[in-house]
């Protein structure tokens, strides 16, 4: 399940709904992304980011399948906030539920990672020396990219 | 057409959405680019760079030789920084 939004989310409440009912998941993995209140050596006091509402689900939903696709999971969701948000709010919460744990961490990874260079959201900082749009990182291309190629000894 | 602007480019060209009639030589993402640079300070600005803007055509990524014609919906925005 994808689900783009301004509110705030709680984590337990996400992660209990997500396992309800299925007994046959043995393991839920979770990543949760916070505002940082550093960048660049820059003070940030607050991060807006905004998106292309549309292709932003359509592109969650592609990369939720691929997960699916590749790993056996009996359940995934990823939750992803806009809007303007401070140091310590929480900005993403990626969760895959299996079996077993090497595919839900393997999973949980792969959609963090895949989500940062295709999902179209874009973060502007606010710094004392104004605002400013982030810059996309080459390190996050290279995750994605880690992610290319055989898929069969990811399982 | 079309044309959807987002984070900084949508700053530099002034606009976050513009509906325009594709002229008839324009018939790639490439062409299309370059005819919008041609139409002011704003927009040859923001499209100067290639290697920093990246284009989606009915909310899919595509390259520079992909088409494009009237009815497509056109996003242009810098490479994303989400997650």
């Amino acid at each position: 399940m994808i689900r783009v939004q301004r509110e705030d989310f709680d984590v337990g409440i996400e992660l209990d709904r997500l396992a309800a009912g299925n007994h046959r998941i043995g393991g839920i993995a979770s990543f949760i992304g916070l505002v940082r209140d550093m960048s660049g050596g820059d003070q940030v006091s607050a991060l807006t980011l905004e998106h292309y509402p549309g292709m932003t689900e359509k592109k969650l939903v592609e990369i939720e399948l691929e997960a699916h696709r590749r790993w056996p999971l009996d359940a995934s969701l990823i939750i992803h906030r806009y809007g303007r948000l401070e140091p310590g709010d929480r900005v993403v919460l990626v969760a895959t539920g299996s079996p077993h744990r090497e595919a839900a961490l393997a999973a949980c990874h792969f959609l963090i990672d895949w989500l940062k260079t295709d999902a179209p959201f874009w973060k502007s900082e606010e710094t004392p020396q104004g605002e400013r749009w982030v810059a996309a990182r080459a390190e996050d291309d290279a995750a994605t990219r880690r992610w290319q190629g055989s898929t069969k000894d990811e399982r | 057409m079309k044309l959807l602007y987002f984070a900084w480019l949508r700053a530099r060209i002034g606009c976050a959405e513009e509906e325009l009639a594709l002229p008839s030589e324009v018939y790639d993402v490439a062409g299309l680019l370059d005819w919008l640079r041609s139409r002011g300070d704003g927009y040859a600005e923001a499209l100067q760079n290639l290697a920093i803007v990246r284009v989606a055509v009915n909310q899919d990524y595509v390259g520079s030789e992909h088409p494009v014609r009237d009815g497509d919906e056109v996003a242009i925005f810098p490479p994303v920084t989400g997650g």
